[in-house]
């Protein structure tokens, strides 16, 4: 207290040299150390910078970005993974206007649009239009949902549910002919396999988890039993078992004659394996709910599936958003792996592109750009996280 | 309304809420049951088709492939079951080094986070958002593609001081290799063993009678030290005579060598692992309220017996429980080595079940291995709980 009282004298007030001398060189070893900091930044900086823009050839990534971006995705029917970005730039502008936080919420909108108009005279072709409608919409929809009410809240709510089933629908398409022929899954790869395997992850494992830790919870042993054999065994394996379970021994738990889609294994080995950690973490938040809650829900005379569902399920699930969202981040990571067993994700289409005669041992540059979008889309998640647990005020009741 | 006073004793069965579980669960129970039945009819009914039965009778059938580097005497006239182990002991080399470089790495990283030192603060703190957002199979590849690989020729070898020579290769290292006094140098450090463990018992025993223990974090290993530096000298021959790498033509000869898909794979691990061991550090660091160091100075301990006494024990309780799961998430990490090479437990069962075609048996044994690393690290984990739960009261 007394030194927010007594401001130091005008000589002792703080001075570049003077915070200099306090953060950096207070001792000895101090200096030293900021020696030796300064020296490692600068080396590790050069050599990146170098690298970056004289040794490394990133005609690789040019010619290859949209195998890299989208796999072997038909180019007539390019426009639909448009339509479902159109989709959700107009959602993210509508988030953001109601649940971005004044100011910040209006420099970050203003930003997104910068980036996608500065992308779109990058690019060139119909993906200029399409990057600018995004941009567009999502202005729109931040506009539009401007001193939105609770029912605009909850229509956007149900927004981010349904756009990945729309998202899904609509890549995959429906028969032969008609506006919308099948793609099929043989030909989904590159970022968007990746995007499609986190959100389906994401989507399915959600209830499962929910339920496995309901399950874990609950007085039924024979349920409890099986829930804990389950979340354990799946925890306690390397994720590519689970993948090669799902691969190799999954068309033989099956009946002869049905035969499933290499992408949907995967997918089915995913979302089992993302539902058991989910599951923790939902048990987690339900152990955080005092105990006055469930019994004051019994009082009211709700039934234990009532109480669940409207007093201690929204309480648990809002705690653990911030974990959530980390264990989203971490499984947008882990479907790399699906790369191992033969899928054609951002790390499958690499080794793809590094087969082309054209661009052998160009390693670096592929893995280093693949790198890179694997860091942007995480840091932006948590980014985003950090945003939501503020505005949501987790943590602060 | 279901908690309406009971008027009469005994409310017919399907009334009755004990009755109730009772049969969800039997239905539940069977419900699973029948499921799995199915699925494991399907499955053998599918496996009779191929004309094979399950049975792990096939793991002494001679495996007939090469393994880079085994810690056993594995050749290729091996049963899959030696080769099997191989890979075991791989993964666990694998493990114990990556776990013990990725501590060190990690404490200097926590410590770094929480400096005063605004540089250090900072580059500690970039290190950390680097690692945490990149994805670690795609880290591992490009460490071991992009960096290893792309070392020199062996004959254009870069020579460190030290005499460790690096190129595509390897990575040779100056080693020791053991004379005929060995055996008798491994008896005293048997006993320098002993001796700095009777150091660490008497001293806490002494400690909690005295209330001053002497340090036996510095004394135990100074007499362990000090016995094996007396075995080395006392012997007529040194035990050990210092191997040299060197290159010879088109290999590194001498010395000991370690393999680009052993150094990638395990400096990828520690790297990563590295980064979240040190939030892991800094939490627990951050944990010990600040009330508890004011108090340790006030009552007149230094600085140093502060953090020794004080922090440390009580940052410890926080740190133990998350770091072991990191440890365990670096063994489970570690089947990545598939994608640099590796021949670690699970690139191993994948060539075993790829040459026997037994994909249920091998997939079944690498899940029950890796299950059984995380039982045992539960069971300490319980057990270690309830240690710090009776030393708190």
């Amino acid at each position: 207290m007394s030194e927010a009282i007594m401001k130091p004298p005008l000589a002792e007030r703080q001075t570049l040299l003077g915070w200099l001398r306090k953060n950096l060189f207070n001792s000895w070893s101090n200096a030293i150390l900021t020696v030796a900091a300064a020296w490692l930044t600068f080396v590790t900086l050069r050599g990146l910078i170098t690298w970056v823009f004289t040794e490394a050839d990133w005609a690789v990534i040019q010619t290859n970005l949209r195998l890299i971006l989208l796999g072997q995705y038909p180019i007539a029917q390019v426009w639909r993974i448009w339509v479902s970005m159109l989709l959700l730039s107009f959602l993210i502008g509508n988030s953001l206007s109601i649940w971005g936080k004044g100011k910040t919420s209006t420099r970050f909108t203003i930003g997104l649009v910068a980036l996608l108009v500065a992308l779109a005279f990058v690019v060139s072709g119909p993906s200029r239009t399409w990057l600018l409608a995004m941009g567009a919409l999502l202005a729109a929809g931040w506009w539009l949902a401007r001193g939105a009410g609770k029912a605009m809240r909850s229509v956007v709510g149900i927004g981010w549910v349904i756009w990945p089933l729309i998202f899904i629908l609509l890549l995959r398409g429906f028969g032969d002919g008609g506006p919308l022929p099948q793609v099929g899954t043989n030909l989904w790869g590159g970022l968007m396999l990746t995007f499609m395997l986190t959100i389906v992850g994401i989507v399915f494992s959600f209830p499962i988890g929910v339920l496995l830790a309901l399950g874990r919870q609950s007085d039924l042993r024979i349920v409890r039993w099986f829930c804990i054999t389950f979340i354990e065994v799946v925890r306690g394996v390397p994720l590519i078992t689970i993948l090669f379970m799902a691969q190799l021994m999954l068309p033989l738990f099956l009946p002869s004659g049905v035969t499933i889609d290499r992408v949907l294994r995967a997918m089915v080995g995913i979302t089992l394996f993302s539902a058991a950690y989910l599951a923790e973490n939902v048990r987690g938040g339900l152990q955080a709910i005092p105990k006055g809650q469930y019994e004051a829900a019994y009082a009211l005379g709700l039934s234990t599936t009532l109480s669940m569902g409207l007093i201690i399920l929204p309480q648990a699930l809002r705690l653990i958003i911030p974990i959530l969202v980390g264990q989203f981040i971490a499984l947008f990571k882990d479907t790399a792996l699906v790369a191992i067993v033969g899928l054609f994700d951002l790390v499958g289409i690499a080794r793809t592109v590094l087969a082309q005669p054209a661009f052998l041992g160009t390693h670096r540059e592929v893995y280093a750009f693949i790198s890179l979008l694997y860091w942007v889309f995480s840091y932006a998640m948590s980014y985003v996280s950090i945003r939501l647990e503020d505005s949501l005020g987790v943590g602060k009741r | 309304m279901a908690n309406a006073p009971k008027a009469h004793a005994n409310p017919p069965f399907w009334r009755d809420e004990r009755a109730l579980r009772l049969l969800a669960q039997l239905a539940f129970g069977a419900a699973v049951l029948f499921f799995g039945y199915i699925l494991i009819q399907n499955m053998v009914n599918g496996l009779r088709q191929q004309g094979t039965t399950l049975g792990i009778g096939f793991l002494q059938n001679t495996a007939g492939f090469d393994l880079a580097e085994t810690l056993n005497d594995y050749t290729r006239s091996s049963a899959y079951i030696q080769a099997f182990l191989a890979g075991l002991y791989n993964t666990l080399l694998v493990s114990a080094v990556g776990i013990v470089l990725s501590t060190i790495l990690g404490i200097i990283l926590g410590v770094a986070r929480l400096s005063s030192n605004v540089l250090v603060r900072t580059l500690a703190t970039a290190y950390l958002e680097l690692m945490r957002n990149l994805s670690l199979l795609v880290f591992l590849i490009f460490w071991y593609l992009g960096v290893f690989l792309k070392l020199p020729l062996v004959r254009d070898a870069i020579n460190w001081p030290g005499n460790i020579i690096l190129s595509n290769r390897g990575i040779g290292i100056p080693w020791g290799i053991p004379t005929e006094t060995w055996p008798a140098f491994k008896l005293f450090l048997f006993g320098g063993l002993l001796l700095a463990l009777a150091i660490i018992v008497i001293f806490h025993f002494q400690g909690k009678r005295t209330g001053k223990a002497p340090l036996a974090i510095v004394w135990a290993p100074l007499a362990f030290i000090a016995v094996a530096v007396a075995g080395w000298f006392l012997q007529p021959a040194a035990p050990l005579s210092l191997d040299l790498p060197a290159v010879q033509g088109l290999n590194i000869r001498g010395g000991r060598i370690f393999t680009p898909e052993f150094m990638a794979l395990v400096s990828g691990l520690v790297l990563y692992t590295a980064a979240f061991i040190g939030e892991v550090v800094r939490a627990g660091i951050q944990a010990v309220s600040k009330g508890q160091v004011e108090a340790a100075r006030a009552i007149g301990l230094t600085s140093f017996q502060t953090l020794r006494l004080v922090v440390f024990p009580q940052a410890l309780q926080v740190i133990i429980p998350p770091l072991t799961s990191q440890y365990l998430n670096l063994t489970k990490n570690s089947s990545l080595a598939i994608a640099v090479g590796y021949p670690d437990l699970f690139y191993v069962s994948n060539t075993i079940l790829n040459q026997s075609g037994r994909a249920v048996e091998m997939i079944t044994l690498v899940m029950l291995t890796y299950l059984m690393f995380s039982l045992i690290t539960s069971i300490f984990m319980n057990w270690y709980n309830a240690r710090v739960r009776l030393v708190e009261r």
